[in-house]
């Protein structure tokens, strides 16, 4: 254990909560501090401007370039950026320079530095500013340096980021420049990395590149790489690069694996939603309902009918169709699922076999009355806005729509748990599992906590089919592809135990990920199998047996 | 060594499920051509003896010999059946789809090689052993009948035929007149005794009119391991004893 | 689940097989006998349509052996009659030869449109037929011999032994689907020739191949029935109604339960050999883990445990589903899945069911007949004194 000083615990919450206020903050003010820019000052520009017409004297042109840049004005960047893009041109009738803008089919003219409208021009009204590729890089470099040193951080930070990507040997000066003034720590990491990836590309001193390389190397990636092993060519510095090569090495090494376990529970938690209705059901009851995936099936078809009636009737609430899907999901396959119970499985009770069959058929019917009432091809089902869109964690990317499966998984499971373990119902149906009789005897209208179980376990596999129906193909053929996972995770994690269908299924989803790179995704798939088939016979209790007398025959 | 002469020997056998010590240690020796009644209230671990010594529960310490020198707890239930070890479970099972002739004829001792039974078919001898059997448990005018329409005490009595017919060396008998009337256990008794002249018994009763019938060594168990052993009335004497029964 | 006397089992096995053997007969008269336009005439076409039933039957039949004599309900039978039907179809398509679209002597079409240059080794003998037919029955029974020996040793039972063989079907269709394992990936394998030097196509190879698989059902109902009348099939159903009391009389039910699974893989595996030629493809499909259960259903239809039963079910199911996806595509589903459901609750024992139990209630009566006969017999023995307290007990328990 490392020994951490008494208050780091309390340091490090109060460095979250300011991070989470900066980010609220610039989210609030981002649009209004652009608007402000604007405004201020950039009339002070206006002596300077004519410093950029200079025909063709470039390196007058270029003097005044560096004379706007110097004078940190926020406006400057934006002035510039036209002049790069030859916007700006003279107008021959006062020699005034302007920005030539297409509006609505006219050409107009306008201040460059206030955006004022100044009149229609003509083709033969302006004269072109000279600039060539020189200039375009000089205002390329300048700019970037004055971005680095925007009010915005947020500002900052895409740009010192921009440089970093594309290390020069140019940024460096522009780089030291902004370091000088910066106070914000996040954007003074990223600078100084830019600022260090920018030394190795440069032919700086070997005490200045040795530092570079540190910091370069902290970055861990493959521009990481890319950079020490150019610095590796320089036998001064061969040996401490190699080295550092070997550490990013190892850190982008660990990444990789934590992107395939970050996978292996993505594809987990849907093999745990696909199962957990099933762990009831089976796990619980011992019903085998091979028409469990079709339950799934049908919250899925759910969510496609509460997305088509949004579409037509109330465009506004689409972000909240989910919201809205997930208790219809969950009634509809419930009440199916009651009646399935009472009409066909409770004559069937202590005869698996037969259940399974019986089920089974109520699978095909299912999958048909889909097939006629909804068309045998796929469903668009649409992602709401929140869910698309990824971000990076470190070394690894995490789409949205796959972290709010996760999450949503743990949740389910964590309320059937709560449900099991602390309610009055959850009780009721462990008493039955466990003693029929006594708990009839003991006033539990065993009838009814079959089919309220029931029900339950199949209104789960509803919800499930809401949260699949966003990464998966909605057609009557869903619950088909999930039915034999869900059955494996079932037994592979032990009968009747909720933390075994929990650890059967992501321990699949992450090994299931890991064979993949090696073996394909189908042979992947084969070899998961051909494990589980393996494991049942070594273990045909699953991981976490039920122990003792109770367990036997 | 001396064990060499006892059929059974148990030594230091403990069990437990989730905890709970079914068999705490438990040692017990059982001599060739004994009968022995083994009572103890419930939960006293008779059960779970029965299943280490037929192999369905392996002890998690402990040895148990055969014959002195075969060590049970290496071998699973069908190879230390065919050593010579039969039993009678507390709910009579026997083959119900089968008739009863069948169902004595399936426990012959023979081979039990499935090659073997795909072509064998029983010669003179052994259906008159059969027939024997049937007799001894009076169940000969129901031979062609199908098990499954016996009687509680019927199919009771057909499973100690069935273990008749296996000839084993060492039988053990769960409760055997469990839900038998008073005449039908008075025969029951009769029968085993009968029984115990050519093989080695084992009883586990409740029944203490049954027991006293049988007229033998008694072993009690409590809490998985020997209480008391003697003649009945020498263990029924024992103080600790009647705490048990009776209760603390 | 009916219980049957072994006899009254092997008289409808012969029956049945007296019916297979004529009727195929019959119907190949009608085939190759009578012009075209003889109202009487059977097109080829249905000729071979019958031997796809008798094939299913075939399956049937080797489902009802493991599952209403071994108790072992599996899901995963079809993967032993594709890969029978497999073994077939590579011995079909090394006779295309080079009358393939590429006309490679030695490749056949889907290695070649693969660029490979050579034959995978596990293609090596199957030019040979016997080489062939010989794998239809080893491969199998191969498989389901490992698979079962894995499975019966750990004691794995019931359902978790549908469900693995489930996975194992899956895991199959799924390995076949890949073109990489040369066995034409998703199209499998068609487009077939020759058997034995006869072309495929002609109505007398037909007819051959339907004889064949009436042959090969009838030999199929012998074996069974051979099977279950044994000593061996006695204590087989011992192991199915009361596997642990089996064990306590010292029976290897792992034993007892391969033999049995190994012997109905290869009756499924020679089904699916006579299947191929006369629907003409093989693919991956045939190991959907639904065709597997579908086959279930035809066995628990015909009713479980009476052989008989299973081929009567395959065929009418069949039929129906002929009858249903040319009349009425839609319902056909929800006519098999109703199936699933009705038979399970309503008709436990099949459709043969309510038919066998009338035979056995009526042995049921003469039973009672012949043992009030032996207790007069045995009163009779008690006055002459021989053993009086047995022929007491035997009178009372005649009396009951």
């Amino acid at each position: 254990m490392s020994v951490r000083p008494p208050d780091a615990p309390n340091r490090s919450r109060a460095f979250l909560a300011a991070l989470a206020c900066l980010a609220l903050v610039l989210f609030l003010l981002a649009p209004a501090a652009v608007h402000a820019q604007s405004e201020h000052g950039a009339e002070d520009l206006r002596p300077l401007l004519s410093g950029l017409n200079n025909g063709r004297d470039f390196d007058k042109t270029a003097e005044g370039i560096r004379a706007i840049a110097a004078t940190g004005n926020p406006a400057a960047a934006a002035l510039l950026q036209s002049f790069r893009a030859g916007n700006l041109e003279v107008r021959k009738s006062d020699d005034r320079i302007v920005r030539v803008e297409k509006r609505g089919g006219e050409t107009v003219a306008i201040d460059p530095l206030t955006g004022e409208v100044l009149g229609e021009l003509r083709r033969r009204d302006t004269r072109r500013i000279s600039i060539n590729n020189n200039l375009r890089n000089l205002v390329d470099e300048v700019v970037a340096g004055m971005t680095l040193r925007a009010d915005d951080p947020a500002i900052r930070q895409t740009a010192a980021r921009e440089m970093l990507a594309a290390a020069s040997a140019d940024n460096i000066e522009p780089l030291r420049a902004a370091l000088a003034e910066e106070t914000d720590a996040s954007v003074r990491q990223t600078m100084e990395r830019a600022l260090a990836a920018s030394l190795l590309r440069s032919d700086a001193s070997l005490e200045d590149k040795r530092a570079a390389m540190e910091t370069v190397a902290a970055l861990g990636d493959r521009q990481a790489l890319q950079l020490l092993t150019l610095a590796a060519s320089d036998p001064e510095l061969s040996e401490r690069a190699n080295r550092l090569i070997a550490g990013v090495e190892r850190q982008l090494a660990f990444w990789e694996v934590a992107q395939n376990v970050w996978f292996g529970i993505s594809l987990g938690s849907v093999l745990l939603l696909a199962a957990i209705g099933l762990a009831i059901t089976f796990g619980v009851m011992g019903v085998i309902n091979m028409a469990h995936g079709e339950m799934v099936m049908l919250g899925a078809y759910t969510t496609f009918v509460v997305q088509e009636t949004i579409r037509i009737h109330y465009p506004g609430l689409f972000e909240a169709s989910l919201a809205i899907a997930l208790p219809l999901a969950f009634c509809v396959s419930g009440l199916i699922g009651i009646l399935i119970e009472r009409s066909v499985i409770r004559w069937l009770y202590g005869r698996p076999l037969e259940t399974l069959l019986a089920t089974w058929g109520i699978s095909l019917i299912l999958q048909q009355a889909v097939r006629v009432l909804f068309g045998a091809s796929n469903r668009e089902v649409g992602n709401p806005d929140w869910m698309s869109g990824a971000f990076q964690l470190g070394g690894m990317s995490i789409t949205y729509s796959r972290l709010s499966i996760v999450i949503f998984s743990l949740i389910v499971f964590g309320l059937l748990v709560l449900l099991l373990q602390r309610t009055a119902f959850g009780l009721q149906i462990r008493a039955v599992t466990q003693n029929r009789r006594m708990a009839s005897t003991m006033g539990i209208r065993t009838p009814w906590t079959d089919a309220l179980t029931f029900g339950l376990g199949s209104g789960v596999a509803g919800i499930a089919g809401v949260a699949l129906s966003q990464i998966d193909n909605v057609s009557p053929n869903l619950g088909q592809g999930y039915i034999i996972d869900s059955f494996l995770v079932v037994v592979f994690g032990g009968v009747g135990n909720l933390w075994g269908t929990f650890v059967g299924a992501l321990s699949l989803g992450i090994l299931n990920k890991f064979l993949e790179p090696y073996a394909g995704a189908v042979l992947g798939k084969i070899l998961v199998l051909v494990l589980i088939i393996l494991f049942i016979q070594k273990r045909p209790r699953g991981l976490f047996p039920q122990k003792g007398r109770a367990a036997e025959g | 060594m001396s064990m060499t002469s006892s059929l059974l020997y148990l030594d230091g056998v403990s069990v437990s499920f989730d905890g709970f010590k079914a068999l705490n240690n438990l040692s017990m020796v059982l001599e060739q051509g004994e009968m022995r009644a083994i009572i103890g209230p419930n939960g006293a671990g008779k059960t779970t003896m029965m299943d280490c010594i037929t192999g369905k529960t392996r002890p998690d310490e402990g040895t148990i010999l055969f014959d002195g020198s075969v060590d049970l707890t290496e071998l699973d239930e069908a190879a230390i059946a065919n050593r010579g070890i039969g039993r009678k479970f507390q709910k009579p099972t026997v083959f119900e789809k089968h008739t009863v002739r069948t169902n004595i004829a399936l426990a012959l001792k023979e081979s039990r090689s499935p090659f073997h039974l795909l072509l064998a078919r029983l010669d003179r001898e052994q259906n008159a052993r059969i027939d024997e059997v049937l007799d001894t448990i009076r169940l000969g005018h129901l031979q062609k009948e199908t098990a499954a329409n016996l009687s509680h005490g019927q199919k009771q009595w057909l499973e100690i035929g069935m273990l008749l017919a296996q000839d084993p060396r060492l039988l053990l008998v769960d409760e055997p007149v469990a839900g038998m009337t008073d005449s039908e256990t008075a025969e029951t008794a009769k029968l085993l005794v009968d029984i115990a002249k050519s093989h080695t018994v084992i009883v586990v009763e409740h029944d203490m009119a049954f027991v006293r019938d049988l007229d033998v060594k008694v072993t009690v168990l409590h809490e998985g391991s020997v209480l008391a052993e003697g003649a009945l009335d020498h263990v029924s004497a024992d103080k600790r004893v009647i705490d048990v029964y009776l209760g603390r | 689940m009916t219980t049957i006397s072994p006899t009254l089992l092997t008289r409808f096995a012969v029956g049945a097989i007296a019916i297979l053997l004529v009727g195929s007969l019959v119907v190949i008269y009608l085939n190759l006998g009578l012009p075209a336009d003889h109202a009487w005439h059977v097109p080829t076409y249905v000729m071979s349509l019958m031997g796809k039933y008798l094939a299913f039957a075939l399956l049937a039949l080797s489902i009802d052996l493991v599952w209403g004599f071994g108790g072992i309900l599996t899901l995963g039978h079809g993967a032993f009659f594709a890969l029978g039907g497999y073994a077939m179809g590579m011995y079909l398509m090394r006779q295309i030869g080079d009358r393939g679209v590429y006309a490679n002597p030695l490749l056949p079409d889907f290695m070649v449109f693969l660029n490979w240059d050579s034959l995978p080794w596990y293609w090596l003998g199957f030019d040979s037929f016997w080489f062939a037919a010989a794998m239809v029955i080893l491969v199998p029974g191969l498989l389901a011999f490992v698979f079962g020996w894995l499975a019966f040793r750990s004691r794995v039972t019931g359902v978790y032994l549908s469900i693995i063989t489930q996975a194992m079907t899956f895991a199959l269709m799924l390995a076949f689907f890949r073109n990489e394992m040369g066995f034409g990936g998703n199209n499998g394998l068609t487009d077939f020739k020759d058997i034995l030097g006869f072309n495929i196509q002609s109505a007398e190879t037909r007819a051959a191949l339907f004889f064949a698989t009436a042959l090969a059902v009838s030999l199929g109902l012998l074996l069974c029935i051979w099977m279950v009348r044994s000593r061996f099939g006695q204590a087989l159903v011992a192991v199915r109604d009361a596997e642990a009391r089996a064990r306590f009389i010292g029976y290897r039910v792992e034993h007892y339960k391969l033999i049995v699974w190994t012997v109905s893989a290869a009756m499924a595996g020679v089904a699916g050999a006579l299947y191929v030629p006369q629907v003409g493809i093989i693919n991956p499909s045939e190991f959907a883990p639904g065709n597997s259960i579908e086959a279930v259903i035809w066995v628990a239809v015909g009713g479980r445990g009476t052989l008989v039963g299973s081929i009567v079910g395959a065929v009418l199911v069949n039929f129906g589903k002929t009858y249903f996806t040319g009349a009425f595509p839609e319902l056909w589903l929800f006519v098999l899945g109703a199936l699933f459901v009705v038979v399970t609750i309503f008709l436990p024992r099949g459709i043969m069911g309510p038919f066998f139990g009338m035979i056995d209630r009526r042995r049921q009566r003469r039973l009672a007949a012949e043992q009030s006969e032996s207790a007069a017999r045995a009163s009779a023995r008690r006055e002459a004194g021989i053993e009086p307290d047995d022929a007491a007990t035997a009178g009372q328990g005649a009396a009951q």
